[in-house]
């Protein structure tokens, strides 16, 4: 049998998990809910993280818009996403769950963003 | 200029005690924040992670802030931007001022602080060496990169692994820095433990333990620093010096809350979170003056911070609406009731525990159920928390897992504790191994 | 062709181009570094010394006497915080309580009046921090704190105000002596002078040796480094407290700043020769000042420390100041100056100015404004005042910095002034955003974005110090 210690990130608790696997069956303690028995199955076959990150945006009072992925995505996806999102450029306006890339890297996820802003009106001096 | 409740800061907590102050039944509200726009810090952690307690999701910072910045618009709770506060007095008169506003003095019938905290400084530490450019706190560095859209620095280290310094090395990682280490002088982590497996173990980021900065090299610009291993009492040993090169060193090495304001009100600071003591209902040890977030001590949750701020909004409120319905009621009547409400159930923090809010109670104010903020001073491992009134156990709480960077939540039902309790103690008890 | 070409814009540098513009001469002042007061002038103990201590018949003595005396009045010329709160010089034992009374002799020798050995009760009732093994002391009223930086930045700009001219980055590489007068060079620019005066502080004897093959001194760097309190620490000490001095100097002292925290420091430790960039501190010279602090004074609060730094004096070979014309014709020295350097620095303007005038038979400027434009400091005003002036001037409405409560009005001034700041901490030196408790945490990307917006560069352009000293590495998305 083998066992796997592993701490659950699904929430900020951070769970302390171990996971027992015999004959390719896994069995998760330490979890305080079901997302920690899910987590801890995913992570060990086929691990995802969430993505959030910063793009550029024109005419707007910043020049960065926070996005993410509106799902978790494959863990050696997020070097290549990177690599897309450095590189567009979104106009304002732009509202919070606006996607700005859709479905990126055939991952099936969209990149939205996080946070809502407005054309920049210039103060008048 | 007058108004029911005044709150100074436009975070969190000022949001959510505004929301729920307003839902309580005052209207007559003004928030008061120094930046360009409501939100706080998080409109700079761009990370999720926020919200699993107050919306069931995980939100962004940005997310987060703007649900509650959306209520506060369509509420007409007022609020002032790039507007600072200077001075507030025991009689609730704000001075404050912007650009265009002016020099102003606001009237309050309450006030809630909830200005937040700031960053230690390399200066708290002293670390040695010299003092050239490319030394940031990682708040700083997080607003620059995430909200300015500048890098700091392309090779960096960083020192202190409180949350900000671990979420900082994953950012700085996928905008194309390299993050050479992240040193701790404790044994244990300051931050969650979630953070160190996404934001470190998943980029191949060392993090070293019982280490710290011991000299910063470089005359203009940082270009190495020197990382030692440091002994059981955190002194440096020596012949363990490794030197890197980088031009960037972020320090995440503690937050304070930032209580200059209320210092000058003369509300009573606690040493050991270095914020106001406030009782169960967030207020102060001045009457009408709440208090509530990161001012009163410092969090790890956003989620907890609102639900402390609820209770400082409610609280605020319900205090405005008693003094519009005891228009008679003497300033000394008043002020009696408030000591009388500080001075109820003292809650002393004993053995294991760094500190507890609130650090008083009054019985009859209580819900059914109340919640108790904690932090413990070491990394203990199947321990209990417990509970005692006047000496008598009334509750004990297992936890597998207790370290100082994670705060505590104890819920406790008013029911356990009768109405003649003088005080309640809490300490850590190690299970016998 | 200038009359006059000043190496170095420390604070005597820039008191001696202040000085000469008081006569008809054209000046023009060299620095090395990216602003003025970047050496030994911005990391000292900030101590206007009574004088009792240099011994009588020095020039270290006369200067120190002097400037104590007309420190006041300049400081009230030219807008610069000093404030007169005494020093104490506490005694331990028998012998210190001899060499008590040996400096107070000196400094009657030298006209300083009001010295008086105080005793232990009243040493107590004056500072009750003070040590309990301190047995008694030797208290001078007439000493002073002041801001060294904020002097020279004075000095330079009133210079500037009256036409002397300021070249910046400008590290003199060769000195060629043609038969009546000087070429100076960086490698690029040549400044073509009649009179050359060496106040390069540290580097002083290297400068000079570029006209002369065998100096008759060598400046050797000494360091000292500091902590700096909170003024939460306010008042722990309300003077200036030396332990007795030694052959090392005046040993490490406690002191309150004209701002209000408290100065700990120096050690005094004599580097290499070649070390005259060894500004950095170091743990155990640290752990050494707080041990020797702590011996002076009871229950330091350390844990309110918000910087540390070090200063390196020029240590001159030959022990007291070095001031005059030298054995190279039309080239004059003005170097070792330690302590008392600062306090010296006023009275050394005056004699410097009055010989080189005197040599150029220059006649007084008749135009010469000696007063510096009124700074505003919005935090001293009251509250009408502040009204007033934020309803004529909206930028003093945005506070920048919340620690030392400066607004974006000062800043402005700051940058567009004679002589003004063009970087992150020439900013904090003239008008202190990042100088408090979170050490420009909150404040230091809105001074560099009001930087770059008054300047017209890029944030990436904007310095913390020195030319090389960016603060940002580039954009996001651009690597």
């Amino acid at each position: 049998m083998e066992e796997r210690a592993l701490i659950c990130i699904v929430c900020p608790l951070g769970c302390h998990l171990t996971v027992t696997i015999e004959d390719s069956k896994m069995k998760v303690f330490g979890n305080k809910c079901s997302r920690g028995e899910a987590y801890a199955k995913k992570e060990l076959t086929a691990p995802t993280r969430m993505l959030t990150t910063t793009i550029k945006i024109k005419n707007a009072m910043l020049d960065r818009l926070p996005v993410k992925t509106e799902m978790p995505i494959p863990k050696e996806k997020i070097f290549p996403c990177m690599s897309i999102l450095n590189k567009v450029i979104v106009e304002a306006p732009v509202k919070r769950g606006d996607v700005v890339v859709e479905n990126i890297l055939d991952t099936g996820v969209n990149i939205v963003a996080t946070r809502t802003l407005r054309i920049k009106i210039d103060r008048q001096v | 200029m007058n108004y029911d409740i005044v709150i100074i800061g436009g975070g969190p907590a000022g949001l959510a005690s505004a929301i729920e102050a307003h839902k309580k039944g005052v209207e007559n509200i003004l928030i008061i924040e120094r930046d360009r726009e409501l939100g706080g810090i998080l409109q700079q952690c761009i990370h999720n992670g926020f919200g699993l307690h107050i919306f069931r999701e995980e939100l962004t910072g940005p997310e987060y802030a703007e649900r509650f910045i959306e209520v506060v618009e369509t509420t007409g709770i007022e609020y002032k931007l790039n507007t600072m506060v200077l001075e507030i007095d025991t009689d609730k008169r704000i001075k404050a001022m912007n650009e265009t506003d002016g020099f102003m003095i606001i009237h309050a019938k309450a006030i809630i602080l909830a200005m937040g905290c700031r960053e230690r400084t390399r200066g708290a530490l002293a670390i040695p060496g010299t003092r050239p450019a490319g030394i940031f706190s990682a708040g700083t560095a997080q607003r620059y990169l995430n909200i300015e859209g500048y890098m700091v620095g392309k090779r960096v280290v960083i020192l202190g692994s409180g949350d900000i310094g671990l979420i900082m090395a994953r950012r700085l990682t996928l905008e194309g820095a390299q993050v050479l280490a992240v040193a701790e002088v404790m044994p244990y982590s300051g931050g969650l433990t979630r953070n160190i497996v996404q934001c470190l173990n998943d980029f191949d980021i060392p993090l070293l333990l019982s280490h710290t900065v011991t000299a910063i090299k470089g005359r203009d610009r940082v270009s190495s620093v020197v990382i030692s291993k440091v002994d059981a009492h955190m002194k440096p040993v020596v012949g363990t010096e490794v030197e890197y090169s980088c031009d960037a060193l972020l320090l995440s090495v503690g937050l304070i809350p930032e209580n200059e304001l209320s210092r000058q009100a003369r509300i009573e600071i606690d040493p050991r979170t270095r914020g106001p003591i406030v009782n169960d209902a967030m207020e102060t040890t001045i009457q009408g003056i709440f208090a509530c977030g990161n001012v009163v001590h410092v969090h790890d949750l956003v989620d907890f911070v609102t639900a402390e701020s609820i209770r400082a909004g409610t609280s605020a409120a319900k205090c405005v609406i008693e003094s519009h319905k005891n228009i008679s009621a003497t300033h000394e009547k008043v002020i009696e009731s408030h000591k009388k409400k500080m001075n109820s159930i003292h809650i002393c923090s004993k053995a294991g525990i760094a500190y507890v809010v609130p650090q008083s109670i009054c019985h009859e104010n209580l819900e059914d159920q109340f919640s108790l903020f904690l932090r413990v001073k070491a990394v203990y491992h199947n321990a209990q928390i417990v509970v005692k009134a006047d000496g008598v156990t009334i509750k004990a709480f297992k936890k597998n897992h207790l370290t100082p960077g994670e705060m505590e939540n104890l819920i406790l039902e008013k029911s356990l504790l009768n109405e003649t309790i003088k005080s309640l103690t809490v300490e850590v008890i190690q299970a016998e191994v | 062709m200038y009359d006059v070409v000043v190496i170095g814009a420390g604070v005597i540098g820039t008191a001696v181009a202040r000085e000469l513009m008081k006569f008809d001469i054209k000046v023009m002042v060299l620095e090395r570094e990216n602003d003025v007061a970047c050496g030994t002038t911005k990391a000292n103990s900030a101590i206007v010394h009574a004088g009792y201590d240099a011994p009588y018949g020095t020039l270290k003595g006369k200067f120190n006497a002097w400037g104590n005396r007309i420190f006041g009045e300049v400081c009230e010329t030219l807008n610069v915080p000093f404030k007169r709160i005494g020093s104490l010089v506490c005694a331990f034992s028998e012998e210190d309580l001899a060499t008590l009374e040996a400096l107070k002799h000196n400094g009657e020798l030298l006209g300083i009046s009001n010295l008086e050995i105080v005793d232990q009760l009243s040493l107590r009732a004056m500072e009750p921090n003070v040590s309990d093994d301190a047995v008694a002391a030797l208290y001078a009223p007439t000493a002073g704190i002041t801001e060294p930086w904020e002097l020279a930045i004075a000095y330079m700009e009133n210079a500037m105000d009256n036409g002397a001219e300021l070249k910046l980055n400008f590290e003199v590489k060769t000195i060629e002596k043609k038969c009546d007068h000087y070429i100076i060079s960086d490698g690029n620019t040549l400044v073509e002078a009649k009179y050359v005066v060496n106040a390069a502080g540290v580097y002083a004897d290297q400068i000079y040796h570029m006209v002369c093959d065998v100096p008759e001194f060598t400046i050797t760097p000494r360091r000292g480094q500091y902590f700096l309190l909170d003024k939460s620490a306010k008042d722990h000490v309300r003077r200036i407290i030396f332990p007795c001095p030694s052959n090392k100097g005046k040993g490490t002292l406690v002191l309150p700043t004209v701002n209000g925290n408290i100065l700990i420091g120096p050690d005094s430790e004599d580097l290499e020769i070649s070390q005259k960039e060894a500004t950095e501190t170091t743990l155990e010279r640290l752990n050494l000042v707080k041990q020797l602090a702590n011996h002076l004074i009871k229950d330091i609060p350390f844990s309110e420390n918000i910087t540390t730094f070090s200063g390196l004096r020029a240590e001159p070979s030959t022990d007291d100041f070095i001031i005059g014309f030298s054995q190279v014709d039309g080239f004059y020295n003005i170097a070792g100056m330690k302590s008392p350097g600062l306090s010296s620095a006023p009275a050394i303007g005056i004699y410097v100015a009055d010989e080189i005038s005197g040599v150029l038979n220059a006649a007084r400027r008749t135009r010469f404004e000696p007063k510096r434009s009124i700074r505003i400091q919005f935090e001293h005003l009251n509250d009408l005042q502040k009204k007033a002036l934020i309803e004529r001037n909206p930028a003093y409405g945005r506070v920048i910095c919340r620690c030392e409560m400066i607004t974006e009005g000062e800043i402005l001034d700051a940058i567009h002034r004679n002589c003004g700041g063009t970087t992150l901490n020439g900013i904090k030196r003239r008008v202190r955003p990042g100088a408090g408790r979170c050490q420009g945490g909150f404040c230091g990307p809105r001074v560099v974005e009001i930087l770059a917006r008054e300047l017209g560069c890029a944030m990436e352009s904007v310095c913390q110090e020195g030319q090389s000293s960016y603060i940002l590495v580039g954009k996001t998305k651009s690597l």
